[in-house]
């Protein structure tokens, strides 16, 4: 039973992760009907705007220019960096795809493609060929309730995450722009006409996925402090997974398919060598699509003329 | 000068000529229809109008300003309110959501305001419901407020996309086959409401429809579109008798 909910815990913390990212792919999908692959390198960025804010604020502090505690720096940390990767996002929206909005999906699949090669590539030359470690804003302590060991960092993690989770449902539920998101949604050709402009929406969207991904690559890199640039990558696909297997464009779905894929992972690896974990786990969620292929709360409904 | 004004507008869509040389002039509370067969660019004529498509040659004033060029949410927001042939509208939204979205250019609270939940977003809300009720009730589909669009009656989904369109506050409101799909009843009933809603507010009306005797029931002028062109304009009881009108209507054989 403490083997069991020492596991969950571990769960719940990468289960955030690919909740975090997967609700950027959904709500892009949800108003566009385009699957920006992207986001996984949108991330990565996210997680280096962090490690280069975090380093900036640290560094003034101990020139003594300003004294701040740690915790502090970490807020600021994440205020800083979800608003300079929300404008990434916008970039990527109004550069790879807005010329595309008419075009065929396919083309606006392979930009998102183009687009993650050039953010790791871009990063590489940037940077150069080496990993970067996270500084360590807080210090890890461990709790013991009844022998499952919680750090504060997990609690952090997965706290942090239902958090954002719960004001992106307050956002689309109780404003103006929530409910013109939640409109483009289902119709989009009646949107421009209530005065709301497309444009906007679209940017906004890129830029809260862009915000939410910025944070996954901070808590990421609080618990696991060493950054490369292909980190998206597979990070990336497997949020995609959740947004897939929670139906495509549910803000709900995505939440819960991306914890449900931490479970899966957590526990197949509690059971099976873990060098079979990917291969296992995802197998278990090909069988679930095959039976619902439209994810947990996908709805089948066929494409329409886009404006 | 009208209030609004179609000049010499033409459209292709690649090689094909949809509209050609099309002209408009409406008033405050005047009511103009448009009819024609299937296929004669009536739809499209709307789209180039609320600037859904930008046309090739011609002009489109409102109130004698250009609104060439300009986005649909910009026309939009200028005065043109319209509804579409086969509603848009937006599942699993409810009723007064729909018609609160067509009051988003009037709130002005920002993002600040709606984290803070201040007392100026909450009278905005507010104010919006009211005004959103307001115009269910007008189109008698208040009771439905709190339902999902989906579960009404099509007739009732007509009349909230119908209020969706005022509740834009429009100048000129474009109405595509309001009538389209409905049974006898709900075709009085509609044809009633807009009556109605016209001599409440006393806006212009602009009307696509398929069915003559909606037309000649509520216009006082009518145009004939066939194949792009305006082939024949004037009072329903001109047109009534326009041979022309009839002929593409009913086919040359029925003529002779």
């Amino acid at each position: 039973m403490v083997f069991f909910f020492q596991n969950m815990i571990n769960a719940l913390q990468w289960g955030s992760f690919y909740a975090l990212i997967a609700l950027g792919y959904s709500m892009v999908y949800s108003i566009l009907m385009l699957f920006n692959f992207a986001h996984g390198d949108i991330f990565m960025v996210g997680a280096y705007i962090g490690f280069g804010v975090s380093t900036g604020i640290l560094a003034l502090t101990a020139g003594g220019a300003i004294a701040l505690p740690n915790w502090l720096i970490l807020v600021l940390t994440i205020l800083f960096s979800m608003v300079l990767t929300s404008f990434v996002g916008m970039l990527v929206e109004r550069i790879g795809y807005r010329p595309l909005r008419d075009a065929p999906r396919a083309s606006a699949a392979i930009t998102g493609l183009m687009i993650g090669i050039i953010l790791e590539t871009g990063n590489l030359a940037l940077l150069g060929a080496r990993r970067v470690s996270f500084p360590s804003l807080i210090q890890t302590a461990t709790y013991n309730f009844g022998g499952v060991y919680v750090t504060n960092k997990k609690i952090m993690i997965v706290v942090v995450s239902l958090v954002l989770m719960l004001a992106l449902d307050q956002f689309i539920r109780r404003t103006k722009w929530g409910m013109a998101i939640r409109a483009m949604a289902f119709d989009y050709l009646a949107v421009p006409l209530m005065g709301v402009s497309i444009n906007t929406i679209a940017r906004m969207t890129f830029a809260i996925g862009s915000a939410l991904a910025a944070v996954a690559g901070i808590l990421f890199g609080t618990a696991y402090p060493v950054l490369d640039p292909y980190m998206g990558v597979l990070f990336g696909w497997k949020a995609f997974v959740a947004a897939i297997l929670g139906g495509r464009g549910s803000i709900m779905g995505a939440c819960l398919a991306g914890f449900l894929l931490g479970f899966i992972e957590i526990f197949v690896a509690m059971i099976f060598p873990s060098t079979l974990r990917d291969l296992i786990a995802y197998s278990i969620i090909m069988l679930i699509l095959t039976f619902r292929p439209h994810g947990f709360f996908g709805e089948p409904y066929s494409a329409r003329l886009r404006l | 000068m009208a209030l609004l004004q179609v000049e010499k507008m033409t459209h292709y869509f690649g090689g094909l000529r949809a509209v050609y040389n099309y002209h408009l002039s409406i008033d405050t509370g005047q009511i103009q229809g448009l009819i024609g067969p299937n296929g004669a660019g009536k739809s499209t004529i709307f789209n180039l109008i609320t600037g859904i498509y930008t046309p090739t040659e011609g002009d489109i004033r409102l109130e004698g300003k250009s609104i060439l060029g300009y986005k649909p949410h910009e026309v939009a927001a200028m005065g043109l309110g319209r509804t579409f042939q086969n509603m848009q509208l937006w599942r699993h939204m409810t009723v007064l959501e729909h018609v609160k979205m067509a009051r988003y250019s009037k709130l002005h609270y920002g993002l600040l305001g709606a984290f803070f939940q201040t007392a100026a977003r909450n009278r905005e809300e507010a104010e919006s419901e009211k005004k959103a009720h307001h115009f269910l009730k007008m189109f008698g589909v208040d009771h439905f407020a709190d339902q999902n669009i989906h579960n009404l009656p099509y007739g009732a989904q007509r009349r909230v996309e119908m209020a969706r369109a005022l509740a834009t506050e429009p100048k000129v409101l474009f109405l595509d086959e309001p009538t389209a799909g409905m049974n006898p009843e709900e075709l009085k009933q509609m044809v009633a409401t807009i009556r109605r809603v016209h001599e409440e507010l006393g806006l212009a009306i602009f009307l696509i429809e398929h069915r003559l005797r909606v037309v000649m029931e509520l216009c006082e002028s009518i145009q004939t579109l066939v194949f792009g062109e305006v082939i024949a304009e004037g009072t329903p009881e001109e047109i009534r008798n326009d041979p022309k009108v009839i002929e593409a209507y009913l086919g040359k054989d029925l003529v002779e």
